[in-house]
């Protein structure tokens, strides 16, 4: 196993003065990606410090419209919890595709979220859920915090605390699994508001968008109809070797057409 | 170094691990507990199952040092005066393994199973397994061996 230096923070604070005094400096949450990149060494930190015991970060609360969930809310926690399958039950479905059930048990939203995946599920939420990514400086528009692939706002000294997002009237998440890694191939979120629509896809391009074209059309006519001779473009589209970018949109549009028909009626 | 104090199916330990011991390194090497077994490293095959503060995990995704403190089981800890786990048990009565690698860490995740859903459905069960890998492929005898344990 790779080496580093280990150390426990049990306050937010002592996290970020020990990112202050580290040379490169990882943070540890559920360890689900971390550690498999550690052994690989395609992450070499000097220092690992770990904030899993910090249970202030552990909660979900309801607010105004809203729903706050805390960094280290794992995957199990989220599926599982009466606050969120009640009022967004496409994400309760969203983190329950993640992985598999012993890896639900320590992966995190924050730690999902921080290293930004071009295949990891929770971006497509938080961007389809109006969301803010918190942080211990500041809070970010979702739109604004993920930059490219594994590439986000987050400055280096700066903890995701959590997520807020705002609750919408109906949502779902549809997603093509890589049947090998669970990863999203193509992953869609459609969130339905009482006077919008908003769509954010994973797993497609290098980093989570909004398909602003079809969200207007949806607006004005939430049907399947509008689908008919849509184009997805591809230009931008991952072409590896799980799937070319081709088959990528391809599967976009039948994601988005199962959403669509899902949501039809609500 | 770190000291991890850690209770161990029932057993208090107190042990001094280098930073990057992984958990199921501390469980084999240090503490001879070698029924949790590593077969893929990579988080992939379920063999390392245990359970930390009652729920399942993968022991060689997480660190020794991330332990202290917490509650463990392994698959030493289910049997209790001389008599097998109900689970156990129903792999034994349906043959539910072939060459046994794997079968430590099903048997912990069989058992979270139970615990959290009392009567799962075969699909249910199948999906909880999804992060298990049998190389002799007897997944058949294992879902028989969990559906006999529901009643």
């Amino acid at each position: 196993m790779y080496n580093f230096r280990y150390h426990k923070a049990s306050t937010i604070e002592t996290a970020i003065s020990l990112i202050e005094q580290s040379d490169d400096p990882k943070i540890l949450a559920g360890g689900h990606t971390l550690i498999p990149t550690l052994k690989q060494r395609l992450s070499q930190p000097t220092d690992i410090i770990d904030i899993s015991s910090i249970d202030e970060l552990k909660r979900i609360t309801l607010g105004e419209g809203n729903v706050t969930i805390g960094a280290l809310c794992t995957h199990a926690h989220i599926s599982n919890s009466p606050e969120i399958t009640k009022n967004i039950p496409g994400l309760a479905d969203l983190a329950k595709q993640i992985g598999d059930p012993q890896v639900r048990h320590k992966g995190t939203v924050g730690g999902s979220i921080a290293n930004a995946d071009p295949a990891a599920d929770y971006p497509a939420a938080v961007l389809a859920l109006n969301g803010e990514v918190l942080t211990s400086k500041e809070n970010h528009f979702a739109a604004n915090f993920f930059i490219d692939m594994f590439e986000t706002a987050l400055k280096s000294n700066e903890i995701i605390t959590g997520i807020r997002l705002q609750i919408p009237k109906s949502s779902t998440y549809k997603k093509f699994r890589n049947p090998a890694s669970g990863y999203a191939m193509v992953g869609v979120f459609v969130a339905r508001y009482d006077n919008d629509v908003r769509i954010a896809v994973t797993g497609a391009s290098s980093t989570v968008y909004r398909m602003e074209d079809i969200e207007g059309m949806l607006k004005s006519s939430f049907d399947n109809d509008i689908m008919e001779g849509i184009e997805i473009d591809t230009t931008d589209f991952n072409d590896d070797i799980h799937a070319s970018a081709k088959y990528r949109g391809v599967i976009l549009k039948v994601l988005l057409e199962e959403a669509i028909l899902e949501l039809k009626e609500t | 170094m770190v000291k991890v104090n850690v209770n161990i199916n029932n057993q208090a330990y107190s042990e001094d691990v280098e930073d990057n011991t992984l958990l199921v390194e501390l469980l084999r090497d240090k503490l001879s507990l070698t029924g949790t077994h590593v077969g893929c490293d990579t988080s992939q095959c379920g063999a390392c199952v245990i359970h930390i503060n009652g729920d399942s995990v993968k022991s060689c995704t997480v660190l020794a040092a991330q332990v202290n403190g917490k509650e463990l089981t392994t698959v030493e800890g289910l049997a209790s005066q001389g008599q097998l786990h109900s689970i156990q048990k129903s792999f034994q009565n349906n043959h539910a393994l072939q060459c046994g690698f794997c079968t430590p860490g099903l048997v912990m995740s069989a058992v979270d199973l139970l615990k959290k859903n009392k009567s799962p459905t075969e699909s249910e069960i199948r999906e909880w397994f999804e992060g298990h890998i049998c190389r002799c492929t007897g997944y058949k005898n294992i879902i028989k061996a969990v559906q006999e344990a529901i009643t």
